[in-house]
Formats: structure tokens, C-alpha cells, sequence
């Protein structure tokens, strides 16, 4: 091999090139909350089976972290997951809906100002982030104000 | 074509540059130049080449949206530059730089071998049941005009790899097919001439295929010829997730052979009618 040979630059966006949705279009800022709730919910997963294992410490240990979990800063964090949860949940919906092809409309031949199926599939999109928002409102409301 | 009896407008194009045998990595260059209306950035760049920079280098050839080799990174969006009219950017500072998620091999110029390696391997030709009629055909595949439409927006692919530069998992994933692959792959298997599905599950049924789309859409945005990619993937999952039910394409579906003296019969059916005039 020529070790003189030039070499390309990489030039691969990396992890930047999906946390940076820029100009693009609002289902490239879906994907990204998609990606982070789904990170945050595992990570949450993660978190739970350890603060149950508590448990095992007797009554006491437990009732300490839940008195904890009961203070304001937790109840915030706790709402912030519900929020991940319900956005990733109907978020998840309309995905899976899309993967069976429905909502996109039909393949047609394309004329110039182009269509897209995520255009034809927009009106739900903005139904369903409603109704997560809606129900995000709602269980913060429940939750802060019981 | 820029026209030149209007008033032009200073724009300052910030171009990145890279020279592999001289730079380890690119830097921003700027250039002013008066532009007219219609102008497009190709034609700039054109421009810049002759007046002011010589060593620009990009890759271009038809200069009309048809070669697919201008695409690059413009204003922060992948676009073909022959198709870009400067002035409908509505900035005073351009920005151009090449095609990001691809190995930069100099200046503006992308090399898009991972696109055509993707689109080889998920077999994008028409995989038939009977070799023996494909190798000596005895007539013509008989297809309908809904038939064809199933699958006619993908054929438009022109292979610019601008979808590829959209896409956030590419940046993330080197070995995910990507929008352009994919899609093809369903042009294909959608194609009612093709019954090669079975085998194109192989490379296209894998943990860097279709599943890893979560429909950012970015792809579909970019896609300068109303491809729609992302299109091509939901519809392609559709196509495995039936496949693996049992509820894949039929044979019955897949295209009929018409002989060819059957062909010669329908010819005559469709014959337009005489001539009444320049006998
Ligand atoms: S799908 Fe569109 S953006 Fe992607 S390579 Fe083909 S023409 Fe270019
Ligand atoms: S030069 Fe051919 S597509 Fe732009």
C-alpha cells in the first residue's frame, strides 16, 4: 500500500448528526425526543429495579427513600417521566402504524411540487402530539394538584 | 440560466475547503460575488472557479438534476447545487460545504462509494422465478398501469445520496442500508415482475435494515425528486412483516408471460384506426 496516499476526511455527523435536528422538518425533532425518551425510559428501568431492591434493607430503609421520593425535587423528576412515557407511548403508536403502512397514502408518480407520505401523514401527527400534550397537562395537574 | 439584465446582488459564498495532501482538516474560505437572479449555486461556484479560485474542486456533470453528482451541504440542507437558485436561499451569506456522513475526499466532493455498495447489495434488479424465460424470454411480462404505479415514484432515484446525508441514523450508524437502499429494495420487491423477495431478505432483513428508521422524514425532505425514501422503508417493513405472517406476495400476483403471437393480437386490438387524410 502507498503510505503517501492522501487520506479522506471523515466526515460523518456522529452522535451530533441526530441530537442536531436543525432545519429540518418537525417528524426529524420526533425521532430525536423519540430516541431520548426511550434512553431516559431505560435508563428509569435501570433505576427502579435498584430503588426496589431497597426493599430488602427492611421497613425502615424503605420508608426513608419513599418519604425521599415523596419531596418535591423527586415529584418533578417522577413527572418528567410520566411525560417521557406518554409521549414515547403515542409516539410509538403512530410508528408502528406508519411500519404497516397506514396514514401514508398511496404511491403515485411524482409531479413536481413534490408530495411526501410524511406530509400526507402530518394531520395525525399533530392529533396525536395533541393528545400527548393533553394528557401530559392532565397527569401534571393530577399529580401536583391531587 | 442566471439573467443578466437584472441587478445582481452581492453574496458571500463560505466555502469549506479541504486538501487531503495539505490539510488534516477542512477550514472556511469566503468569496463575494455578484449574483443574478436565476443564478444557481453550480453556476456560482462556476463562477468562483474562474475569477477567483482556481483549485475549487467539485464533482458535476448534466446541470439539470439528473446525474445526481452535484449534491452537497447548502445552508446546512443537502440540495443539488444545479437545482439551488442562490437567490431563492434569501441569505447574504451562503454557506457550501460537502455532503456530511460521507468520507470528504477533497473540497466539495463527497465519495459516494457506501451509496453504491448499499444499493448493490440489496439486489435492485428483477429476480423472476423462471430463470429459463428470463435467459430466452418467449414473450412480454404483462403489467398493469396500477400495477406499475406501486412502484414508479422509486424508479425516479437518481442515486445523489442527498437522502443518505439527511439521514440521522447514517450519522450514527455507518453500516445502516439507508433510505436510498431500502427504498430500492422495495421498488423491486413491489414490482409485480419479481418474485425475489426470499432472496433479498437475506441482506435487507438485518439488524442495519429498515427497523433501524424511526421516520425522521429527513430523507423524504431532502430527496430532490419526489422519491419519498422514507416512503419506500414503511412500506418495505409492511412487505417483511406480511412476508413473515404468511401473507407475502401471492404467485398470482407476479406477472404473466403473454406469448408473443398473443402480444401481436392485442397490437392488432389497439391498432389506431385507419387514416382519412394524407392517404
Ligand atoms: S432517494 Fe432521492 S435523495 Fe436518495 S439517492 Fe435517490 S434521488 Fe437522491
Ligand atoms: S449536475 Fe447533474 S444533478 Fe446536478
Amino acid at each position: 500500500m502507498n503510505s503517501n496516499k492522501p487520506t479522506a476526511y471523515n466526515n460523518r455527523l456522529g452522535i451530533k448528526g441526530w441530537v442536531y435536528a436543525g432545519k429540518y422538518t418537525f417528524e426529524r425533532y420526533l425521532y430525536l425526543g423519540h430516541r431520548l425518551t426511550g434512553m431516559g425510559l431505560i435508563a428509569y428501568m435501570l433505576l427502579h429495579i435498584i430503588e426496589t431492591a431497597n426493599r430488602m434493607r427492611g421497613v425502615e430503609a424503605w420508608e426513608g427513600l419513599m418519604g425521599l421520593f415523596a419531596s418535591w425535587p423527586f415529584k418533578i423528576i417522577e413527572y418528567l417521566l410520566f411525560a417521557a412515557a406518554v409521549f414515547h407511548a403515542l409516539n410509538g403508536v403512530r410508528l408502528l402504524m406508519t411500519e404497516l403502512g397506514f396514514f401514508l397514502g398511496k404511491p403515485k408518480e411524482p409531479v413536481y411540487p413534490y408530495s411526501s407520505s410524511i406530509k400526507r401523514h402530518r394531520p395525525l401527527t399533530y392529533i396525536i402530539m395533541a393528545l400527548a400534550g393533553l394528557i401530559i397537562i392532565l397527569g401534571g395537574s393530577s399529580l401536583f394538584f391531587p | 440560466m442566471s439573467d443578466k439584465t437584472t441587478t445582481p446582488r452581492e453574496i458571500t459564498f463560505r466555502v469549506r475547503r479541504f486538501d487531503p495532501n495539505v490539510d488534516a482538516a477542512p477550514h472556511w474560505s469566503e468569496y463575494r460575488l455578484n449574483v443574478y437572479d436565476g443564478m444557481t449555486v453550480l453556476e456560482a461556484l462556476h463562477e468562483i472557479k474562474a475569477q477567483q479560485e482556481p483549485t475549487l474542486s467539485w464533482r458535476s456533470s448534466c446541470r439539470m438534476g439528473v446525474c445526481g453528482s452535484c449534491g452537497m451541504f447548502i445552508n446546512e440542507l443537502p440540495m443539488l447545487a444545479c437545482q439551488t437558485q442562490v437567490l431563492h436561499l434569501g441569505t447574504d451569506v451562503v454557506s457550501i460545504a460537502p455532503l456530511p456522513n460521507y468520507d470528504n475526499v477533497k473540497d466539495l466532493v463527497p465519495d459516494l462509494a457506501p451509496l453504491i455498495e448499499k444499493h448493490a447489495a440489496v439486489k435492485p434488479y428483477i429476480i423472476y422465478l423462471d430463470q429459463i424465460e428470463i435467459d430466452e424470454p418467449t414473450g412480454e411480462f404483462l403489467q398493469t398501469p396500477d400495477q406499475r404505479e406501486e412502484f414508479s415514484q422509486f424508479t425516479h432515484c437518481i442515486k445523489c445520496g442527498l437522502c443518505l446525508a439527511a439521514c440521522p441514523t447514517v450519522a450514527t450508524d455507518p453500516l445502516f442500508l439507508g433510505p436510498q437502499a431500502l427504498a430500492q429494495a422495495y421498488r423491486y420487491t413491489a414490482d409485480n415482475r419479481d418474485c425475489g423477495l426470499k432472496d433479498r431478505i437475506e441482506a435487507i432483513d438485518i439488524f442495519h435494515g429498515p427497523y433501524q428508521c424511526h421516520l425522521a422524514g429527513a430523507c423524504s425532505q431532502a430527496c430532490p425528486k419526489g422519491v419519498d425514501p422514507a416512503f419506500g422503508i414503511q412500506l418495505l417493513k409492511r412487505a417483511l412483516v406480511l412476508d413473515s405472517i404468511g401473507f407475502g406476495k401471492k404467485k398470482s400476483s407476479v406477472a404473466k408471460v403473454s406469448p408473443l403471437a398473443d402480444v401481436v393480437k392485442q397490437i392488432e386490438e389497439f391498432a389506431p384506426p385507419p387514416r382519412t387524410v394524407g392517404k
